[in-house]
Protein backbone atom coordinates (compact mmCIF):
# COMPACT_ATOMS: atom_id res chain seq x y z
CA UNK A 1 0.00 0.00 0.00
CA UNK A 2 1.61 3.29 -1.05
CA UNK A 3 1.77 6.12 1.47
CA UNK A 4 -0.19 8.40 -0.87
CA UNK A 5 -3.00 5.84 -1.22
CA UNK A 6 -3.04 5.35 2.53
CA UNK A 7 -3.21 9.10 3.13
CA UNK A 8 -6.21 9.40 0.78
CA UNK A 9 -7.92 6.53 2.62
CA UNK A 10 -7.40 8.40 5.89
CA UNK A 11 -9.10 11.48 4.50
CA UNK A 12 -11.96 9.54 2.91
CA UNK A 13 -12.49 7.10 5.78
CA UNK A 14 -12.66 9.93 8.32
CA UNK A 15 -15.42 11.65 6.36
CA UNK A 16 -17.19 8.37 5.56
CA UNK A 17 -17.37 7.04 9.10
CA UNK A 18 -18.19 10.38 10.68
CA UNK A 19 -20.75 11.06 7.93
CA UNK A 20 -22.40 7.74 8.69
CA UNK A 21 -22.34 8.36 12.43
CA UNK A 22 -23.88 11.81 12.07
CA UNK A 23 -26.55 10.48 9.71
CA UNK A 24 -27.74 8.21 12.54
CA UNK A 25 -29.27 11.32 14.12
CA UNK A 26 -31.57 11.95 11.18
CA UNK A 27 -35.09 12.18 12.57
CA UNK A 28 -33.96 11.93 16.21
CA UNK A 29 -32.48 15.30 17.19
CA UNK A 30 -34.01 17.48 19.92
CA UNK A 31 -35.13 20.23 17.50
CA UNK A 32 -35.76 20.27 13.77
CA UNK A 33 -33.11 22.89 12.95
CA UNK A 34 -30.47 20.66 14.48
CA UNK A 35 -31.83 17.64 12.64
CA UNK A 36 -31.49 19.50 9.36
CA UNK A 37 -28.04 20.82 10.24
CA UNK A 38 -26.72 17.38 11.16
CA UNK A 39 -28.24 15.77 8.06
CA UNK A 40 -26.65 18.43 5.86
CA UNK A 41 -23.30 18.01 7.59
CA UNK A 42 -23.48 14.24 7.03
CA UNK A 43 -24.34 14.85 3.38
CA UNK A 44 -21.33 17.12 2.88
CA UNK A 45 -19.06 14.55 4.53
CA UNK A 46 -20.35 11.71 2.35
CA UNK A 47 -19.90 13.93 -0.73
CA UNK A 48 -16.31 14.63 0.27
CA UNK A 49 -15.83 10.89 0.78
CA UNK A 50 -16.75 10.28 -2.87
CA UNK A 51 -13.98 12.65 -3.95
CA UNK A 52 -11.30 11.29 -1.60
CA UNK A 53 -12.06 7.61 -2.10
CA UNK A 54 -12.58 8.18 -5.83
CA UNK A 55 -9.06 9.57 -6.06
CA UNK A 56 -7.72 6.83 -3.76
CA UNK A 57 -9.17 4.17 -6.06
CA UNK A 58 -7.54 5.81 -9.11
CA UNK A 59 -4.20 6.08 -7.35
CA UNK A 60 -4.37 2.44 -6.30
CA UNK A 61 -4.91 1.48 -9.94
CA UNK A 62 -6.51 -1.89 -9.33
CA UNK A 63 -9.83 -1.10 -10.94
CA UNK A 64 -11.65 -0.49 -7.67
CA UNK A 65 -14.12 2.39 -7.29
CA UNK A 66 -15.01 4.71 -4.40
CA UNK A 67 -18.05 2.49 -3.76
CA UNK A 68 -15.86 -0.63 -3.63
CA UNK A 69 -13.58 0.99 -1.08
CA UNK A 70 -16.48 2.20 1.06
CA UNK A 71 -18.69 -0.86 0.92
CA UNK A 72 -16.40 -3.86 0.43
CA UNK A 73 -13.47 -3.35 2.79
CA UNK A 74 -13.48 -4.89 6.25
CA UNK A 75 -12.63 -3.08 9.49
CA UNK A 76 -8.85 -3.68 9.44
CA UNK A 77 -8.52 -1.95 6.05
CA UNK A 78 -10.12 1.28 7.27
CA UNK A 79 -7.79 4.17 8.08
CA UNK A 80 -10.04 6.63 9.96
CA UNK A 81 -9.08 8.02 13.35
CA UNK A 82 -10.72 6.40 16.36
CA UNK A 83 -12.64 9.53 17.33
CA UNK A 84 -15.07 9.30 14.41
CA UNK A 85 -16.05 5.75 15.38
CA UNK A 86 -17.20 6.80 18.84
CA UNK A 87 -20.91 6.21 19.32
CA UNK A 88 -23.07 9.34 19.19
CA UNK A 89 -23.89 9.27 22.90
CA UNK A 90 -26.05 12.22 23.85
CA UNK A 91 -26.40 15.32 21.71
CA UNK A 92 -23.59 17.04 23.60
CA UNK A 93 -21.14 14.22 22.89
CA UNK A 94 -22.07 14.27 19.21
CA UNK A 95 -21.48 18.01 18.97
CA UNK A 96 -18.26 17.89 20.98
CA UNK A 97 -16.88 15.16 18.72
CA UNK A 98 -18.03 17.17 15.70
CA UNK A 99 -16.33 20.36 16.86
CA UNK A 100 -13.03 18.66 17.71
CA UNK A 101 -13.02 16.88 14.34
CA UNK A 102 -14.15 20.00 12.44
CA UNK A 103 -11.37 22.08 14.02
CA UNK A 104 -8.79 19.50 12.89
CA UNK A 105 -10.47 19.04 9.49
CA UNK A 106 -10.48 22.77 8.79
CA UNK A 107 -6.73 23.15 9.43
CA UNK A 108 -5.92 20.00 7.45
CA UNK A 109 -7.98 21.12 4.44
CA UNK A 110 -6.54 24.63 4.53
CA UNK A 111 -3.08 23.06 4.43
CA UNK A 112 -4.05 20.74 1.59
CA UNK A 113 -5.22 23.59 -0.65
CA UNK A 114 -1.53 24.19 -1.43
CA UNK A 115 -0.73 20.49 -1.89
CA UNK A 116 1.90 19.52 -4.46
CA UNK A 117 -0.73 17.15 -5.89
CA UNK A 118 -3.19 19.31 -7.87
CA UNK A 119 -6.03 16.81 -7.46
CA UNK A 120 -5.66 16.91 -3.68
CA UNK A 121 -5.58 20.71 -3.72
CA UNK A 122 -8.76 20.79 -5.83
CA UNK A 123 -10.70 18.51 -3.49
CA UNK A 124 -9.48 20.45 -0.45
CA UNK A 125 -10.50 23.79 -1.99
CA UNK A 126 -14.00 22.42 -2.54
CA UNK A 127 -14.34 20.77 0.87
CA UNK A 128 -12.92 23.61 2.97
CA UNK A 129 -15.83 25.87 2.01
CA UNK A 130 -18.29 23.35 3.42
CA UNK A 131 -16.24 22.69 6.55
CA UNK A 132 -16.16 26.40 7.39
CA UNK A 133 -19.93 26.14 7.88
CA UNK A 134 -19.59 22.92 9.89
CA UNK A 135 -17.09 24.35 12.34
CA UNK A 136 -18.97 27.62 12.75
CA UNK A 137 -22.07 25.71 13.82
CA UNK A 138 -20.40 23.04 15.95
CA UNK A 139 -18.30 25.70 17.73
CA UNK A 140 -21.35 27.89 18.39
CA UNK A 141 -23.27 24.90 19.74
CA UNK A 142 -20.42 23.85 22.03
CA UNK A 143 -20.34 27.40 23.40
CA UNK A 144 -24.13 27.57 23.73
CA UNK A 145 -24.37 24.28 25.62
CA UNK A 146 -21.15 24.67 27.61
CA UNK A 147 -22.11 28.14 28.79
CA UNK A 148 -25.74 27.11 29.18
CA UNK A 149 -27.61 25.51 32.05
CA UNK A 150 -25.92 23.63 34.88
CA UNK A 151 -26.94 20.35 33.28
CA UNK A 152 -25.85 21.22 29.74
CA UNK A 153 -22.53 22.52 31.11
CA UNK A 154 -21.91 19.31 33.02
CA UNK A 155 -22.77 17.16 30.02
CA UNK A 156 -20.46 19.17 27.75
CA UNK A 157 -17.60 18.91 30.24
CA UNK A 158 -18.22 15.13 30.40
CA UNK A 159 -18.22 15.04 26.60
CA UNK A 160 -14.93 16.93 26.43
CA UNK A 161 -13.36 14.62 29.03
CA UNK A 162 -14.58 11.62 27.02
CA UNK A 163 -13.38 12.86 23.60
CA UNK A 164 -10.10 14.53 24.58
CA UNK A 165 -8.03 11.29 24.64
CA UNK A 166 -9.00 10.85 20.97
CA UNK A 167 -7.60 14.22 19.85
CA UNK A 168 -3.93 13.21 19.93
CA UNK A 169 -4.22 10.58 17.20
CA UNK A 170 -5.25 13.16 14.60
CA UNK A 171 -1.89 14.93 15.04
CA UNK A 172 0.39 11.97 15.78
CA UNK A 173 2.77 11.78 12.84
CA UNK A 174 3.82 8.38 11.47
CA UNK A 175 5.69 7.16 8.37
CA UNK A 176 2.77 7.99 6.07
CA UNK A 177 2.54 11.54 7.41
CA UNK A 178 6.30 12.01 7.18
CA UNK A 179 6.31 10.97 3.53
CA UNK A 180 3.30 13.18 2.75
CA UNK A 181 5.10 16.13 4.34
CA UNK A 182 8.41 15.52 2.56
CA UNK A 183 6.68 15.22 -0.83
CA UNK A 184 4.65 18.36 -0.19
CA UNK A 185 1.34 16.51 -0.51
CA UNK A 186 0.12 17.24 3.02
CA UNK A 187 0.94 19.84 5.68
CA UNK A 188 2.97 19.43 8.86
CA UNK A 189 0.75 17.98 11.60
CA UNK A 190 2.73 19.84 14.27
CA UNK A 191 1.83 23.13 12.63
CA UNK A 192 -1.82 22.10 12.40
CA UNK A 193 -1.81 21.30 16.10
CA UNK A 194 -0.73 24.84 16.96
CA UNK A 195 -3.64 26.34 15.01
CA UNK A 196 -6.01 23.69 16.41
CA UNK A 197 -5.01 24.40 20.01
CA UNK A 198 -5.54 28.14 19.54
CA UNK A 199 -8.98 27.64 17.99
CA UNK A 200 -10.17 24.97 20.43
CA UNK A 201 -8.74 26.84 23.41
CA UNK A 202 -10.69 29.98 22.50
CA UNK A 203 -13.96 28.10 21.99
CA UNK A 204 -13.60 26.13 25.24
CA UNK A 205 -12.88 29.33 27.14
CA UNK A 206 -16.08 30.88 25.76
CA UNK A 207 -17.91 27.65 26.57
CA UNK A 208 -16.58 27.80 30.19
CA UNK A 209 -15.20 24.29 29.72
CA UNK A 210 -11.87 22.99 30.98
CA UNK A 211 -9.58 21.08 28.64
CA UNK A 212 -8.24 18.00 30.47
CA UNK A 213 -4.62 18.28 31.55
CA UNK A 214 -3.51 15.11 29.77
CA UNK A 215 -1.74 14.30 26.52
CA UNK A 216 -2.70 10.62 26.58
CA UNK A 217 -3.93 9.55 23.15
CA UNK A 218 -5.71 6.40 22.05
CA UNK A 219 -4.19 5.29 18.75
CA UNK A 220 -4.57 2.59 16.13
CA UNK A 221 -7.29 3.94 13.84
CA UNK A 222 -5.37 5.76 11.15
CA UNK A 223 -2.76 3.00 11.01
CA UNK A 224 -5.50 0.35 10.94
CA UNK A 225 -3.64 -1.47 13.72
CA UNK A 226 -6.42 -1.43 16.29
CA UNK A 227 -9.82 0.07 15.65
CA UNK A 228 -12.39 0.28 18.43
CA UNK A 229 -15.04 -2.42 18.61
CA UNK A 230 -17.52 0.15 17.28
CA UNK A 231 -16.19 0.19 13.71
CA UNK A 232 -17.28 -3.35 12.94
CA UNK A 233 -20.78 -2.56 14.14
CA UNK A 234 -20.94 0.53 11.90
CA UNK A 235 -19.88 -1.56 8.91
CA UNK A 236 -22.51 -4.24 9.52
CA UNK A 237 -25.13 -1.56 9.06
CA UNK A 238 -23.44 0.58 6.40
CA UNK A 239 -22.32 -2.30 4.20
CA UNK A 240 -25.28 -4.60 4.78
CA UNK A 241 -26.90 -4.14 1.39
CA UNK A 242 -23.76 -4.77 -0.67
CA UNK A 243 -22.88 -7.76 1.50
CA UNK A 244 -26.36 -9.29 1.32
CA UNK A 245 -26.90 -8.50 -2.36
CA UNK A 246 -23.45 -8.23 -3.98
CA UNK A 247 -23.37 -5.83 -6.92
CA UNK A 248 -26.88 -4.50 -6.28
CA UNK A 249 -27.45 -1.14 -7.98
CA UNK A 250 -30.38 1.13 -8.73
CA UNK B 1 -25.45 20.09 -39.01
CA UNK B 2 -24.32 20.54 -35.44
CA UNK B 3 -26.04 23.31 -33.43
CA UNK B 4 -23.75 26.21 -32.48
CA UNK B 5 -22.38 26.68 -28.99
CA UNK B 6 -24.47 29.82 -28.36
CA UNK B 7 -27.61 27.89 -29.28
CA UNK B 8 -26.69 25.14 -26.83
CA UNK B 9 -26.12 27.63 -24.00
CA UNK B 10 -29.58 28.99 -24.77
CA UNK B 11 -31.07 25.50 -24.53
CA UNK B 12 -29.21 24.79 -21.31
CA UNK B 13 -30.65 28.00 -19.90
CA UNK B 14 -34.07 26.34 -20.25
CA UNK B 15 -33.09 23.34 -18.09
CA UNK B 16 -34.48 24.01 -14.59
CA UNK B 17 -32.60 23.23 -11.42
CA UNK B 18 -34.41 20.18 -9.96
CA UNK B 19 -34.51 21.57 -6.41
CA UNK B 20 -35.19 25.20 -7.31
CA UNK B 21 -37.04 25.02 -10.64
CA UNK B 22 -37.47 28.81 -10.76
CA UNK B 23 -33.89 29.12 -12.00
CA UNK B 24 -31.98 27.31 -14.73
CA UNK B 25 -28.76 25.35 -14.39
CA UNK B 26 -27.06 28.21 -16.27
CA UNK B 27 -28.46 30.78 -13.81
CA UNK B 28 -27.06 28.67 -11.00
CA UNK B 29 -23.60 28.95 -12.54
CA UNK B 30 -22.88 25.23 -12.53
CA UNK B 31 -22.42 24.85 -16.30
CA UNK B 32 -18.74 25.66 -16.73
CA UNK B 33 -18.17 24.86 -20.39
CA UNK B 34 -19.76 23.59 -23.59
CA UNK B 35 -17.71 22.12 -26.45
CA UNK B 36 -18.01 19.72 -29.34
CA UNK B 37 -15.70 16.71 -29.38
CA UNK B 38 -16.42 15.20 -32.81
CA UNK B 39 -20.13 14.39 -32.76
CA UNK B 40 -20.23 14.29 -28.94
CA UNK B 41 -21.30 17.33 -26.99
CA UNK B 42 -19.23 17.81 -23.86
CA UNK B 43 -20.82 19.79 -21.03
CA UNK B 44 -18.67 20.60 -18.01
CA UNK B 45 -20.73 20.74 -14.81
CA UNK B 46 -19.53 21.64 -11.33
CA UNK B 47 -21.36 20.48 -8.19
CA UNK B 48 -22.70 23.11 -5.78
CA UNK B 49 -22.03 21.15 -2.58
CA UNK B 50 -19.99 17.97 -2.88
CA UNK B 51 -22.78 15.78 -1.49
CA UNK B 52 -25.67 17.52 -3.24
CA UNK B 53 -28.00 14.74 -4.45
CA UNK B 54 -29.34 17.03 -7.18
CA UNK B 55 -26.03 16.77 -9.06
CA UNK B 56 -26.76 13.42 -10.71
CA UNK B 57 -30.32 14.48 -11.53
CA UNK B 58 -28.96 17.64 -13.17
CA UNK B 59 -26.63 15.59 -15.37
CA UNK B 60 -29.55 13.40 -16.42
CA UNK B 61 -31.78 16.41 -17.10
CA UNK B 62 -29.11 18.00 -19.29
CA UNK B 63 -28.64 14.81 -21.31
CA UNK B 64 -32.42 14.45 -21.73
CA UNK B 65 -32.80 18.09 -22.82
CA UNK B 66 -30.07 17.66 -25.43
CA UNK B 67 -31.69 14.47 -26.78
CA UNK B 68 -34.97 16.40 -27.09
CA UNK B 69 -33.08 18.93 -29.26
CA UNK B 70 -31.69 16.18 -31.48
CA UNK B 71 -28.23 15.86 -29.93
CA UNK B 72 -27.76 12.15 -29.38
CA UNK B 73 -24.39 12.04 -27.70
CA UNK B 74 -23.76 14.20 -24.64
CA UNK B 75 -20.95 13.65 -22.21
CA UNK B 76 -21.17 15.31 -18.81
CA UNK B 77 -17.78 16.15 -17.39
CA UNK B 78 -17.71 16.78 -13.64
CA UNK B 79 -15.29 19.56 -12.87
CA UNK B 80 -14.58 20.49 -9.25
CA UNK B 81 -11.97 23.17 -9.84
CA UNK B 82 -12.31 26.08 -9.46
CA UNK B 83 -14.93 25.26 -6.81
CA UNK B 84 -18.44 26.56 -7.33
CA UNK B 85 -19.22 29.87 -5.71
CA UNK B 86 -22.49 31.73 -5.29
CA UNK B 87 -20.76 34.62 -7.11
CA UNK B 88 -21.55 32.66 -10.29
CA UNK B 89 -25.31 33.03 -9.86
CA UNK B 90 -26.57 35.20 -12.70
CA UNK B 91 -28.33 38.52 -12.02
CA UNK B 92 -31.38 37.04 -13.75
CA UNK B 93 -31.15 34.04 -11.43
CA UNK B 94 -30.91 36.24 -8.33
CA UNK B 95 -34.04 38.17 -9.29
CA UNK B 96 -35.93 34.94 -10.01
CA UNK B 97 -34.87 33.46 -6.66
CA UNK B 98 -36.30 36.42 -4.79
CA UNK B 99 -39.57 36.24 -6.76
CA UNK B 100 -39.72 32.55 -5.87
CA UNK B 101 -39.37 33.33 -2.14
CA UNK B 102 -35.67 32.57 -1.63
CA UNK B 103 -33.47 35.50 -0.61
CA UNK B 104 -30.42 35.63 -2.95
CA UNK B 105 -26.88 35.38 -1.52
CA UNK B 106 -24.98 38.51 -0.56
CA UNK B 107 -21.34 39.06 0.33
CA UNK B 108 -22.49 40.44 3.68
CA UNK B 109 -23.44 36.85 4.63
CA UNK B 110 -27.16 37.39 5.10
CA UNK B 111 -30.27 38.40 3.16
CA UNK B 112 -30.92 42.07 2.32
CA UNK B 113 -34.67 41.84 2.92
CA UNK B 114 -37.58 39.48 3.40
CA UNK B 115 -38.46 38.05 -0.03
CA UNK B 116 -42.17 38.38 0.83
CA UNK B 117 -42.79 41.70 2.60
CA UNK B 118 -39.37 43.31 1.86
CA UNK B 119 -38.78 44.16 5.53
CA UNK B 120 -35.16 44.46 6.63
CA UNK B 121 -35.98 43.38 10.18
CA UNK B 122 -34.63 39.82 10.02
CA UNK B 123 -33.33 37.06 12.23
CA UNK B 124 -31.23 33.99 11.42
CA UNK B 125 -32.71 30.67 12.53
CA UNK B 126 -29.98 28.32 11.28
CA UNK B 127 -27.08 28.28 8.84
CA UNK B 128 -28.44 24.97 7.53
CA UNK B 129 -31.67 24.65 5.61
CA UNK B 130 -33.84 22.45 3.43
CA UNK B 131 -30.99 21.82 0.96
CA UNK B 132 -27.20 22.12 1.42
CA UNK B 133 -27.16 25.50 -0.36
CA UNK B 134 -29.68 27.23 1.89
CA UNK B 135 -29.93 28.73 5.38
CA UNK B 136 -33.12 29.39 7.36
CA UNK B 137 -34.08 32.95 8.27
CA UNK B 138 -37.25 34.58 9.50
CA UNK B 139 -38.84 37.97 9.05
CA UNK B 140 -39.63 39.75 12.30
CA UNK B 141 -42.33 41.90 10.66
CA UNK B 142 -44.44 39.47 8.63
CA UNK B 143 -43.21 36.63 10.89
CA UNK B 144 -42.75 34.24 7.96
CA UNK B 145 -39.72 31.96 7.83
CA UNK B 146 -37.85 31.93 4.52
CA UNK B 147 -34.89 30.32 2.80
CA UNK B 148 -31.70 32.27 2.19
CA UNK B 149 -29.33 31.04 -0.49
CA UNK B 150 -26.12 31.04 1.52
CA UNK B 151 -22.75 32.17 0.22
CA UNK B 152 -20.08 29.65 -0.46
Amino acid sequence: MSAYFEFLLRMGDNTLILGHRVSEWCGHTPVIEEDIALANTALDLIGQTQMWLGLAAEVEGKGRTADDLAMLRDAWDFRNVLMVEKPNGDFGQTLMRQFLFDAFHLEMLKGLTTSSEPRVAEIAAKAVKEVLYHVERSGDTVIGLGDGTAESHERMQDALNLMWPYVGEMFASDDVDTEMLSTGIAPDLNQLRIAFDAHVGAVMADATLTIPDSTFAHKGGKSGFQHTEHLGHILTQMQWLQRAYPGASW
Amino acid sequence: MKPGIAQIWDWLDQVPDPEIPAISVVDLGIVRGVAWDGDTLEVAVTPTYSGCPATSVISMDIETAMIDRGIEKTRIKTQISPPWTTDWLSDKGRAKLEDYGIAPPRAAGGPARCPRCKSENLDRISQFGSTPCKAQWRCLDCLEPFDYFKCI
